[in-house]
């Protein structure tokens, strides 16, 4: 398994590890309710070390992204981030990622960690069949990042950077410095809360982390693992790539179709077009259980004893104190207020589909 | 720290515990050192009452936040009781594992096979293969 630079504090600190897309990831440090409730009412800290980062620069770098991605990057400026996907010829997304604008003609893109290898084929392949004139280079092995997440974050960074955190708004970011360390810090993340993306060389993401969690530790931050980082993004409603979104998924059956701009031309358009003018057959809803029991990947979904569909991610919620979950069900029956049921085991239990998300942070 | 294996009842290889009550039935629950592996139990799913279990199979189910573990059989028999607060403060078993956490009675079709089980200190040798 591959190991991030900071595995062995992870290991030291006695994390449970485990194999995330062949990642030796920990999971939970101390127990994932207590690390969640810790990102909600303090403040976390994760290593994201995992995830991938791609540096697309040259005369036409904005060309290619322009059509390799769903989304209108023209408006984009110089310390912006943009959630867009990346699609194959089916109109199936290969991935959800981050498009950073580092300047004119040089961009980042951060991306799932299982997926960064066909994010790099893909986007090269659409560059040259278009004949841009473009670099394209693998910079996640050299690029570690850090995710400080909840309202006690800014409070935290803070006494580490010089940099104006007041003034940096959600999902724009800054390149400055973090315990005297060159890094680019992004107000953004996958928690539902406030908080902060860091990157930085990956040789020194360790002294960053121990900065962090001693400047953190009078505020209340402590580590957080895979296990929270899950029920977190699930709570606020956002989507995990490889089990909410696989290749044989598309923008407009989950909550990704304001990710697509038809006014521009990009690769998997003419099939996503397809599947909109066809209609789309069933579509990525939340659900809670008022009946007994926790919806896991995979159960099956009823309505009035008939399968209608699957559920992609479930789990129980430790802010509402009840199992919640996504899944993909016939969109004939994919209103909220629809009463539904999961199969769990023998048995089958009430849900009622619901809007996303389900937990929205006071601002 | 695990608390330590109480000397009044059996284990098995799976990490359940059974206690006989000396009128027939057995007590059955997790032990601690497998509610601090789950951590965080959020769900239990107890048999029905009446029911007959086989040794081995699953008896019950125990959810942390992120895992579904089974709870096997530890002898075989007929359910005779459920710790019903469980449905409500599934919490108990990770409080208290040998005691309020305990899942479920049962009346074991042959008494002996107790004798098969693990004692506490065989247990406790299980533990430091385990941990090792």
């Amino acid at each position: 398994m591959k190991k991030t630079p900071l595995y062995e504090k992870h290991v030291a600190c006695g994390a449970k590890i485990i194999d995330f897309g062949g990642w030796a990831m920990p999971v939970q440090y101390t127990s994932v309710i207590d690390e969640h409730k810790t990102t909600r009412s303090a403040a976390a800290l994760f290593d994201i070390c995992h995830m991938g980062e791609i540096e697309v620069c040259g005369p036409q770098a904005f060309d290619l992204l322009q059509f390799a991605l769903t989304r209108d990057l023209a408006g984009q400026t110089t310390g912006q981030v943009k959630l867009s996907a990346l699609l194959n010829d089916r109109g199936g997304i290969i991935d959800d990622l981050t498009v950073y604008k580092m300047a004119e003609e040089s961009y980042w893109l951060v991306t799932n960690a299982t997926t960064r290898e066909a994010d790099l084929e893909r986007i090269t392949a659409l560059g040259k069949a278009k004949g841009f004139d473009f670099r394209i280079a693998d910079i996640s092995d050299k690029t570690g990042k850090l995710d400080v997440q909840g309202p006690a974050a800014a409070a935290v960074l803070a006494k580490l950077t010089g940099a104006d955190l007041p003034a940096l708004r959600f999902y724009h970011f800054i390149r400055s410095q973090v315990a005297g360390i060159p890094a680019v810090i992004s107000r953004s993340g996958y928690t539902g809360e406030d908080g902060f993306e860091i990157y930085a060389d990956a040789a020194s993401t360790g002294e960053i982390w121990d900065a962090l969690l001693a400047a953190g530790a009078p505020r209340g931050l402590k580590p957080a693992g895979l296990g929270a980082r899950d029920t977190l993004r699930l709570e606020a409603g956002m989507m995990l790539n490889g089990q909410d979104i696989t290749q044989e998924t598309n923008p407009l059956e989950v909550p990704y179709g304001w990710l697509v701009d038809w006014k521009k031309d990009f690769a998997g358009k003419a099939a996503l077009a397809a599947v909109r003018d066809a209609g789309i057959r069933r579509k990525l809803v939340g659900f809670e259980m008022t009946g007994r029991g926790i919806a896991r990947h995979g159960y099956p979904v009823l309505k009035a004893q008939t399968p209608i569909g699957s559920v992609a991610s479930g789990t129980f919620s430790p802010t509402l104190q009840k199992a919640v979950g996504l899944a993909f069900v016939d969109i004939r029956h994919s209103e909220p207020g629809t009463e539904i049921a999961v199969a769990i085991r023998e048995i089958r239990s009430q849900a009622r589909i619901v809007p996303l998300p389900f937990y929205k942070r006071q601002k | 720290m695990s608390k330590l294996n109480p000397s009044d009842r059996f284990y098995s290889k799976d990490h359940e515990w059974v206690k006989d009550t000396g009128n027939g039935s057995v007590v059955v629950g997790i032990t601690d050192y497998a509610q601090e592996m789950l951590t965080d139990i959020v769900f239990v799913e107890l048999p029905a009452v009446g029911k007959k279990v086989v040794k081995g199979e699953p008896l019950a189910v125990v959810e942390s936040v992120k895992s579904v573990s089974d709870v096997y059989a530890p002898v075989g028999g007929e359910v005779l009781d459920v710790n019903t607060r469980l449905e409500d403060n599934p919490e108990l078993v990770n409080a208290d594992a040998f005691g309020e956490g305990w899942i479920a009675i049962v009346k074991p079709d042959n008494p002996g096979e107790l004798k098969s089980l693990l004692s506490a200190d065989e247990y406790d040798a299980l533990l430091q293969e385990e941990k090792h």
